[in-house]
């Protein structure tokens, strides 16, 4: 089940170049642009491992992408995703967010249900791949 | 249908002249004409590296040419013959014929690109190299990354990682070299890897003496300021004079002298003025504002004496 979130989530995957203009697009409006990895693909699951510093100062969205296919290299098997943060409101608000790599399988979503008080049932989901501890899923 | 995109795509002819109207390359080589005084071989460099470029670009746009060029270079000279205010027009040269996406230049020099202690060197280096992507990166004094004499040196580590970059993101960015003729030979000498990727070697003359002074009236012009006919012919002088000290610095030195004479034009002026002084009164530089430094006394006490004996005395006279 492909994973479904962010932006152009539902478009193919986006190529070194759709990410290269995308993230001139954010630079160009004055937002840091920065990449995450995560191996938890849980909707809920906020915030994700930062790859390196956000780029406050890089005129270029090369640089973005550069930093992608470095986090790839690392961390290929995993969900890999571009955001831009916007600081002008004076809080740290996302703009964008879309992700650039996942990995080769995804097993999506399991539907857990928890009995509760009264007959009242409870729905949750979890991914099939947080089964696995962390650092062995999608091996 | 297809046909006709395709021969939209690929024309047939081109005209270099248009291309180079249009693209803007004419404005920045008459800047830089107008700019840079002397510096002849430079501009010629240039000149051809911008041909070079637009024909290649009209040989891409033809489909005879799918490569980028190499366009990483190396400028060499002695200090303040202009390599700076050259990579920073080369910057705008290659930003106008489309081979740098922004067309900023990032000038750093080995302090920026070495780190501190173990691992610490990869992301400084990254760092430097990513703020510089769709521009160019400036190395100036570039020798001193390679430090034969420690094995150990970090520098090493910058090395590789700029060349592989150099290699790897040729479409993302420029990288311009700079330091003097003869280290920079040693440093090409230890770094084969540099030499082969780097495509365009220029090399910065001195300048000679009248060029100098008329470097020194650009200067003074710019900021509204002019040398009476006395002064002029005292600053011949003094460049002549400072040109055999020490640590001269080409154009450096003549913006120092400069900034010299007019502090002591304002305090002549501060000192003698009586009554209402005119504009140019105030904009004028004089003989007595030239003749005064120290260079016509045969410079600095202590460049003065030669030998370490000589120069502990001089620097005791100097404060008695």
């Amino acid at each position: 089940m492909k994973l479904r979130q962010g932006q152009f989530s539902f478009l193919p995957d986006l190529s070194d170049d759709d990410i290269r203009v995308q993230a001139q697009y954010a630079i160009d409006n004055g937002w840091a642009v920065s990449v995450e990895y995560s191996d938890d693909p849980h909707p809920r699951n906020t915030y994700w491992e930062m790859w390196g510093h956000p780029m406050f100062d890089n005129p270029d969205a090369a640089a973005v992408v550069f930093e992608v296919n470095e986090c790839r290299k690392e961390h290929g098997g995993k969900y890999i995703r571009v955001i831009a943060f916007d600081a002008s409101p004076g809080w740290e608000s996302i703009r964008m967010s879309f992700i650039v790599n996942r990995p080769a399988t995804e097993p999506g979503f399991r539907l857990v249900r928890q009995e509760a008080e009264g007959r009242v049932v409870r729905y949750t989901i979890e991914s099939y791949a947080t089964r696995e501890p962390e650092g062995l899923r999608y091996a | 249908m297809t046909e006709d995109t395709d021969t939209a795509a690929r024309p047939t002819h081109v005209d270099l002249a248009q291309s180079f109207e249009e693209s803007g390359v004419k404005d920045v080589l008459r800047e830089l004409d107008d700019s840079l005084v002397g510096l002849e071989p430079v501009k010629s460099r240039i000149r051809e590296t911008a041909a070079l470029l637009l024909v290649d670009k009209a040989r891409r746009r033809m489909g005879l040419a799918t490569e980028t060029p190499t366009l990483h270079m190396s400028f060499t000279g002695n200090p303040g013959t202009g390599k700076t205010t050259v990579a920073l027009k080369m910057a705008d040269l290659l930003h106008r014929l489309g081979y740098v996406r922004k067309g900023h230049l990032v000038t750093v020099t080995r302090d920026d690109l070495v780190g501190q202690y173990i691992g610490h060197t990869a992301p400084k280096t990254k760092e430097v190299l990513k703020k510089a992507m769709g521009g160019v990166l400036f190395i100036d004094e570039a020798y001193y990354l390679y430090r034969p004499e420690n094995e150990r040196d970090y520098g090493q580590e910058a090395i590789e990682i700029l060349l592989q970059v150099m290699e790897n993101n040729r479409d993302d960015l420029v990288v311009i070299l700079a330091g003097y003729a003869d280290r920079m030979d040693r440093f090409f000498a230890s770094n084969p890897g540099f030499r082969s990727r780097i495509a365009h070697h220029i090399e910065f003359p001195d300048y000679s003496g009248p060029e100098l002074l008329h470097i020194a009236e650009q200067m003074l012009a710019a900021q509204n300021y002019r040398l009476d006919d006395d002064a002029r012919g005292a600053m011949a002088e003094y460049i002549a004079a400072r040109r055999r000290q020490p640590h001269f610095a080409n154009a450096r030195s003549v913006r120092n002298a400069l900034d010299r004479a007019r502090l002591r034009q304002a305090n002549r002026l501060f000192n003698q003025a009586k009554g209402p002084l005119d504009a140019d009164t105030l904009s004028t530089i004089t003989e007595p504002d030239l003749r005064a430094s120290r260079v016509f006394g045969g410079g600095l006490a202590v460049d003065r004496l030669d030998g370490g004996r000589r120069t502990g005395q001089a620097i005791q006279q100097a404060a008695e």
